[in-house]
């Protein structure tokens, strides 16, 4: 045993390998990586967005564009929508969150309560997601295509620009419906762990780890939320 | 290797959740609750009545965004509580994604300036 030279030793250092060096599980460490690309292909959404509104001398003004609740009242309302909006898919984070929480301490009934409460706030959001954009369908707005002339006055505080106005129709829709795809893809994943969740199968495996992993999901559609609210339809 | 591997999961899940407590997550949602609402007060009171010019209030919007986007990264999303490494590599490629949008503000306003010069 003397002859065992300083190289031969185990090493325990974080980097030394054998073990995950930032004490993360595997798949959730890929799920970190897939939301960073995701954050990307987002972000290139709205740079492209915010270059356009910058290179515009008028821009449609989203207090008039927004301005409806739909099947409550056509004008009027700025941004009230919007903040129901909002405000569901914050409290949807939350029930996430309590149901990792609850899987946290294998509370099986508290996770699936929490997750069926996540589910119903994701179908809500899609739902009034597709209110607003039925709304504006009517009001003449669609990929390529914008109100007339005379109906497009309303919706500018200074001169009218058709370019712009396309743009915004163009971006408004591609980049809503891009994260209303991802609301929808987490909505089915939550129905996924929500059904293993009631087989047991977590319980089983020992750990709810998978609801962590589809829960930083969740979380990342909220937060990408944060920002197309804020540039739509504050700025 | 696979050992290893049982060991970390069952070692993540019994100590790193000790930071969120159920008053924790309550506290953020108010927090995040909060922070909409002074967006919405800045957007239906402050910016209609004058009180605030349109660049303040877009700046204003900017920074509350990035506070809300901190704390849904750091306690929703649990980043807080990670090794520094991970909160490095993740937090430093973001840093690329505001250079992007500097460059193409830039850009943006170049083209506007062009243009108004330039008809």
């Amino acid at each position: 045993m003397n002859s065992l030279s300083q190289l031969d030793q185990v090493k325990t250092t974080p980097w030394s390998g054998g073990r995950s060096p930032w004490s993360v599980e595997y798949g959730k460490i890929m799920m970190w990586f897939f939301l960073l690309s995701d954050a990307f292909t987002f972000s290139s959404l709205l740079v492209y967005y915010g270059a356009q509104r910058f290179s515009k001398f008028t821009w449609p003004d989203p207090d008039l564009v927004f301005q409806s609740i739909p099947g409550i009242v056509d004008t009027g309302a700025p941004l009230v929508f919007v903040g129901i909006m909002t405000f569901i898919l914050i409290m949807s984070s939350v029930t996430m969150v309590l149901a990792v929480e609850a899987g946290h301490r294998m509370a099986k009934k508290e996770v699936v309560g929490w997750m069926v409460a996540t589910i119903i706030g994701g179908f809500m959001f899609l739902g009034c997601q597709a209110l607003e954009w039925s709304h504006l369908h009517h009001e003449g707005f669609w990929w390529g295509s914008i109100p007339a002339a005379d109906r497009l006055q309303d919706f500018f505080v200074g001169p009218v620009s058709n370019v712009s106005a396309l743009q915004f129709a163009n971006l408004f829709f591609t980049i809503t419906g891009f994260h209303g795809f991802h609301v929808f893809t987490g909505v089915l994943l939550n129905i996924i762990i929500l059904i293993m969740a009631m087989n047991g199968t977590f319980e089983k495996r020992g750990h709810y780890l998978m609801v962590e992993k589809v829960g930083l999901y969740w979380h990342f559609v909220d937060l990408v939320w944060v920002f197309v609210f804020t540039f739509f339809y504050l700025v | 290797m696979s050992e290893h591997n049982i060991q970390n999961t069952e070692e993540h899940a019994h100590d790193e959740h000790a930071g969120l407590s159920k008053s924790k997550i309550w506290q953020v949602f108010f927090i995040l609750l909060g922070i909409t609402v002074v967006e919405f007060i800045i957007a239906l009171v402050i910016l209609p009545k004058g009180m605030m010019g349109h660049t303040t209030g877009n700046v204003l919007y900017i920074l509350l965004t990035i506070l809300k986007a901190y704390y849904i990264v750091a306690y929703f999303m649990h980043l807080k509580f990670e090794k520094t490494g991970l909160q490095l590599a993740l937090g430093l490629a973001f840093i690329f994604i505001i250079y992007f949008i500097v460059l193409m503000l830039i850009e943006g306003g170049y083209l506007h300036l062009h243009m108004s010069l330039h008809p």
